[in-house]
């Protein structure tokens, strides 16, 4: 009998592991288009004291670990390379407190997007979290690992600088604390203590499993209303952007384009959202906004769209199925995207970048951007529906997406939550002291290389 | 057949399907009950897209994971996607694919060779069918309703007791109805939600025939499964109108047929998925509870389109394949029923009255909550 | 193709004592003599004012009783002199959103008369059912477009361009007669075609003309609604004022009080929707107050619209003020006692 399943199945039960066909299958890809690879197991854990049994079992018989959340980062981060445990970590789905005065939250691992949302709804209607875009099955502590954004992005940066504390599995198996939680009962700040949390974020579960995490809540108004300003020129945006986030007067702000339906064409949309708590607030804010945009209205270069009630509750929802939609543009079940963080000022090029590659392989595009901060940088999105069916469709989706990477490096932006490949990329441009640096912190956590291989992987 | 396997890879697992409109909770039964990825309706629509294009072979696991599915409809209602009206019915498709070629679970087998064989699910002698039915009359000509009574009300205690509330209500009411008693055939609702279309078509067209027969212009059922099948799938081969007990137990209050005298309790309505979200009957059984005096209609937080099935539909209710364990979704229900204080669960399906019935006993609140279907609180109240 | 001309005579406005075409407009403070300054700049071409302040719309139209086409002749020039109603991306997204479709769509070869075209509102075919629709066959769909949003663009050209096609499109159907749900349908068909010396071989129904026959018919199961309303008259409406009866002889039949107020009938305004795509923001916002206002100090309970995109634009404002938005055939609906789809 396989002792590693014996032992997995004494850890969690035998009702929530499989090394059967079927869930090896499912669990070897996402829905984005790389490569699968199957785990050996399949496991879901309930608690954290579950998470570092099997941890320790990892690292004794060094078996490959990955922690999945929603499998939704489109990149293949969930995808076991070389095999081992994947660690679903959806039962753990306990919000367990929320401090309504110093505003934060402590979610356990697998609480998803859409139940925390619905929790705060519920019972405390007066906070919100940065939710993001993805569907509400991907999870909240999946989005802040790959540093991802949301609806609050632009007024407070990416959500992962919105963690007020962690606790991890390191992968030698010791349950860590990480900012104030650390010292005091409360979780509500990563500092003043020196930052440990970085050595979580962004790494793809390579340097542990993050099992709870804190996280900063914001004031929820109880208006939202959203502007959608219209420029045919894409060197226009950079400036758009910079006006619109002087005001410091808006939420949300994002960026689309696509050649599809006829009413997008050849236009580039700027979706500014606006929050308040009563009609005079949202108008004041409304005035600004438009004041700010005035010299390109004037120019008659750029000016607001008429929206009507249903589109404006279809970009205002939280999240959008627009997004997830997607994937159903060429009735072929996915979507991918490289979406580099990069400055705004570089908008224009990759916009052109963008037609011409979408041009060169003959397939269509959706361009998203979200701004990061006060127009920091942004999130800009080569987006590329695909027909799961057709193969050839998929390896020229590959190659637009490999494309799109490079072009993103070339311009001075960095891939967000690179595919294994592209983490190559990036690591081949890197600071040779950065790329020792990573290492070295990958080895001292991990020094049997069992978590999540493959990814970030220093040669 | 075909159509669906051109189609099934359309599905981007983005997890909609999951929840409910205001993703509280988990609402599919199988993903809620498992956990597992692969019992989550994209994770069973890519597994039998891999069946299809041999990435997987046939397996008594895989058949758990596509019969477990209830087909609840609750993934159609939340799929953002343009192709979500077809989801049940691919999975419907793949079964009867599944079942053309000869492979299903053993349990499956014997649910529909029973109701082949002997017009029921449990395999029960057929002249058995009407053994509750003593003093109630049977349809003759001219008769207005044909009381379709269904496999659970025929065959299960808790069923049987339904189908008496409501006939004594018809009576009570003066209502001219009959039922078919043995010569009554299965309405073929889970058989068609299994796949087995050949046997489906077979039911149908007898129960057509009968009703032609007899002259039937209106069959009432007391199983929303029959109202559907008989509603959605039947029309096309006869000519009759079809409804729900709840919908004439509604016009016999109104109209004043039956009056209604106080019965104090705080109650809360379960939605059946067939009675709900496949033919949008959500009013009906709400008007009815508000018609009773000292009713206090509580609500759960899923209720109508997002209501959280019973886990009894596709033949669960006798197949078990959801369990009997504290995750299984009756036994979820019967919890979300108990917390918000409700004395009585109210249901309008004998599937439903099984599931949850059991549940609350599994939960050991049977001291604290009933379950009672609303014939039998109308029939309580009625003076 | 010959460029099609404006059936416009200049002595007629040479010989005008009035103005009223300018001097009643609703947006410009202008007196006679002005007036009729600047409508001879316009006739010979030149540039005025009223080129860049003219909020599009239709008004004058209706009040020159001369019937001498004053909003064509200014919208045509606007275009020649390359006066930018509205920013140019919008105008972009315009001119892409309505291409006539390369193909005819083959459903639509069975319909028959009864037919309903939608035009660009596939989001009302499910309202189109009940008492008042059985056995009507829709069409709808760029093909049928009547593409007259042009003139707020500044581009009427393309109207002239693209609508003899869409003539052709409908024609083909073999139609005798087709009812239009949106007035600039018909209106286009009944008064714009002609004006540019378009043909229309059908004979084209306004929606309300239709609404009210089949009222007529059901006349026994109406219930009266006996509720107070205010209609929101849709701009093309001034180029077709022959058919505005319709509404009052509607109402009556259901049961509804048009309140009398100062924004009506020919001193309506307009639902601002245009004034905001021209980005005059201040004057979108009173132009919006000021109606709403006048409805809620008359008494208005509902708001009626024919237009989708009066209905886009003002029908958020008019809830907020308590008063309840719905289309002209939802609010017919409701009279028989059934359902209305929610818009």
């Amino acid at each position: 009998m396989d002792k590693i399943y014996e032992s997995l199945a004494e850890i969690v039960g035998e009702k929530y592991v499989s090394n059967r066909k079927e869930e090896l299958y499912i669990y070897s890809k996402d829905p984005g288009m790389m490569e699968p690879h199957e785990p050996d197991y399949v496991a879901m854990p309930k608690t954290t004291e579950e998470v570092q049994k099997i941890v320790k079992l990892a690292n004794e018989k060094k078996i490959p670990i990955v922690p999945v959340g929603g499998s939704l980062s489109l990149s293949g981060l969930v995808i076991p390379h070389r095999g081992g445990i994947v660690l679903d970590l959806k039962r753990m789905d306990r919000v367990l407190e929320v401090n309504e005065k110093s505003r934060y939250v402590v979610v356990e691992a697998g609480v998803t997007t859409g139940k925390l949302k619905a929790y705060l709804e519920r019972h405390h209607p007066s906070l919100r979290f940065s939710i993001p875009d993805a569907p509400p099955s991907a999870t909240v502590v999946g989005n802040i690992v790959i540093h991802g954004q949301g609806r609050l992005t632009q007024q407070y940066g990416f959500n992962s600088g919105m963690v007020t504390g962690l606790e991890v599995v390191l992968p030698t198996g010791e349950v860590c604390k990480i900012g104030s939680c650390s010292v005091s009962p409360h979780w509500f700040s990563l500092q003043p203590l020196p930052d440990l949390a970085g050595l979580f974020l962004g790494w793809f579960g390579t340097t542990g499993i993050i099992t709870n995490l804190g996280l900063r809540l914001y004031p929820r108004k109880k208006i939202r209303d959203i502007e959608m300003f219209v420029v045919e020129d894409p060197n226009l945006v950079p400036d758009v952007v910079h006006r619109v986030t002087h005001t410091e007067m808006t939420e949300d702000i994002f960026v689309g384009a696509q050649p599809y339906p006829l009413v997008f064409k050849d236009i580039i949309m700027i979706g500014i959202c606006i929050t308040g708590d009563s009609e005079e607030e949202i108008e004041f804010k409304r005035r600004m906004i438009w004041d700010a945009l005035r010299p390109h209205i004037d120019s008659k270069e750029g000016g607001f769209m008429m929206l009507t009630p249903d589109i404006k509750r279809e970009l205002l929802e939280m999240p959008t199925t627009g997004t997830t939609r997607f994937a159903d543009v060429m009735k072929g079940g996915g979507f991918e995207y490289c979406g580099p963080i990069i400055p705004v000022e570089k908008f224009p090029e990759a916009f052109k970048k963008l037609l011409e590659l979408s041009s060169k392989y003959g397939i269509t595009y959706g361009m998203t951007g979200r701004i990061i901060g006060r127009s920091h940088c942004m999130m800009f999105a080569f987006g590329y529906p695909f027909n799961r069916a057709d193969p050839d469709n998929i390896e020229t989706t590959k190659k637009a997406l490999h494309d799109s990477n490079v072009a993103s490096l070339d311009m001075g932006g960095v891939p967000w939550k690179p595919e294994v490949p592209a983490q190559k990329m990036v690591m081949e441009r890197m600071d040779k002291n950065t790329l020792e640096l990573m290492k070295r912190v990958k080895k001292f956590l991990d020094p049997n290389g069992i978590m999540n291989p493959g990814n970030w992987e220093v040669e | 057949m075909q159509a669906y396997a051109q189609q099934i890879h359309r599905c981007f697992r983005c997890g909609y399907c999951k929840f409910p409109s205001d993703f509280t909770d988990f609402n599919c039964p199988s993903y809620s009950r498992f956990r597992l990825e692969t019992y989550s309706t994209g994770g069973r629509l890519w597994l039998i897209w891999a069946w299809l294009k041999k990435e997987i072979d046939w397996s008594d696991h895989l058949a758990e994971v596509v019969f477990s599915c209830a087909t609840c409809r609750n993934c159609v209602e939340q799929c953002p996607m343009g192709f979500s009206d077809d989801i049940v019915d691919w999975i419907v498709a793949a079964r009867s694919d599944m079942i053309e070629k000869g492979l299903a679970l053993p349990h499956i087998r014997d649910f529909l060779n029973n109701i082949s064989k002997h017009g029921n699910p449990w395999g029960m002698a057929r002249s058995k069918r009407d053994a509750w039915a003593e003093g109630i009359r049977r349809y003759k000509q001219g008769d207005e309703y044909l009381f379709h009574v269904g496999c659970v009300g025929s065959y299960e205690e808790r069923g049987q007791r339904m189908a008496r509330n409501f006939a004594e209500l018809l009576d009570k009411a003066g209502v001219s109805f009959g039922i078919l008693g043995a010569e009554e055939e299965c309405d073929g609702n889970e058989v068609y939600m299994l796949g087995e279309m050949g046997l489906f078509q077979e039911l149908a067209k007898k129960n057509v025939q009968k009703f032609k027969e007899l002259g039937v212009k209106k069959v009432v059922t007391l199983s929303p499964h029959a109202y559907n099948s008989m509603k959605s799938r039947y029309p096309r081969l006869g000519d009759f109108e079809v409804f729900h007990y709840t919908q004439l137990l509604l016009e016999m209050v109104q109209q004043g047929k039956i009056e209604l005298s106080e019965l104090k309790a705080r109650v809360t309505y379960h939605d059946p998925c067939f009675l709900g979200r496949y033919n949008g009957v959500y009013d009906v059984p709400r008007e009815i509870l508000k018609s009773i005096p000292g009713i206090e209609l509580a609500e759960m937080e899923r209720t109508r389109e997002n209501s959280f099935c019973c886990g009894g539909g596709s033949g669960n209710f006798v197949m078990d394949l959801l369990g009997r364990s504290e995750e299984s979704p009756s036994r979820i229900r019967a919890r979300e029923a108990h917390e918000i204080g409700a004395e009585i669960l109210v249901v309008a399906c004998p599937s439903c009255m099984m599931m949850l019935d059991d549940a609350v006993k599994d939960e050991g609140l049977e001291d604290e909550l009933t379950v009672k279907d609303i014939a039998e609180l109308v029939k309580e109240s009625a003076k | 193709m010959p460029e099609l001309k404006l059936k416009f005579n200049e002595k007629l406005c040479a010989t005008c004592l009035t103005y009223d075409c300018l001097v009643r407009c609703q947006y410009l403070d202008i007196d006679k003599e002005t007036a009729k300054v600047e409508m001879q700049k316009m006739i010979k071409g030149e540039d005025s004012f009223v080129l860049h302040q003219c909020v599009t719309c239709y008004a004058c139209e209706e009040y020159c009783k001369k019937g001498n086409h004053p909003f064509y002749l200014i919208t045509d020039l606007q275009e020649k002199r390359g006066v930018l109603p509205i920013p140019k991306p919008l105008v972009k997204q315009w001119v892409n959103a309505f291409i006539p479709g390369r193909r005819d769509i083959q459903e639509f070869w069975g319909a028959k008369e009864p037919v309903i075209s939608l035009c660009v509102f596939p989001e009302y075919a499910d309202s189109i059912q009940g008492k008042l629709f059985e056995d009507v066959s829709i069409i709808l769909g760029r093909y049928v477009c009547c593409q007259p949003g042009y003139v707020h663009f500044g581009n009427p050209s393309i109207i002239r361009e693209r609508l003899p096609g869409m003539i052709e499109n409908i024609a083909r159907h073999n139609f005798k007669e087709v009812v239009f749900f949106h007035d600039e349908c018909y209106s286009t068909f009944t008064s714009y075609a002609p004006a540019y010396g378009i043909k229309v071989p059908f004979k084209p129904i306004h929606f309300f003309d239709y609404l009210y026959n089949k009222l007529k018919e059901h006349e026994s199961e109406i219930k009266p609604l006996n509720i107070k309303v205010a209609y929101q008259r849709p701009c093309t409406s001034r180029l077709t004022p022959k058919k505005e009866h319709f509404v009052d002889d509607i109402f009556s039949l259901i049961g509804v009080e048009r309140v009398a107020r100062r924004y009506d009938r020919e001193n309506c305004l307009c639902c601002a929707g245009v004034i905001r795509g021209q980005q005059r923001y201040d004057l979108f916002v009173d132009v919006q107050k000021r109606n709403v206002e006048d409805m809620v100090n008359s008494g208005a309970e509902y708001c009626i619209f024919n237009c989708p995109v009066c209905f886009s634009s003002l029908s958020e404002a008019v809830a907020k003020k308590g008063i309840k938005p719905i289309m002209m055939h939802d609010l017919c609906k409701l009279a028989l006692g059934e359902k209305t789809a929610g818009k």
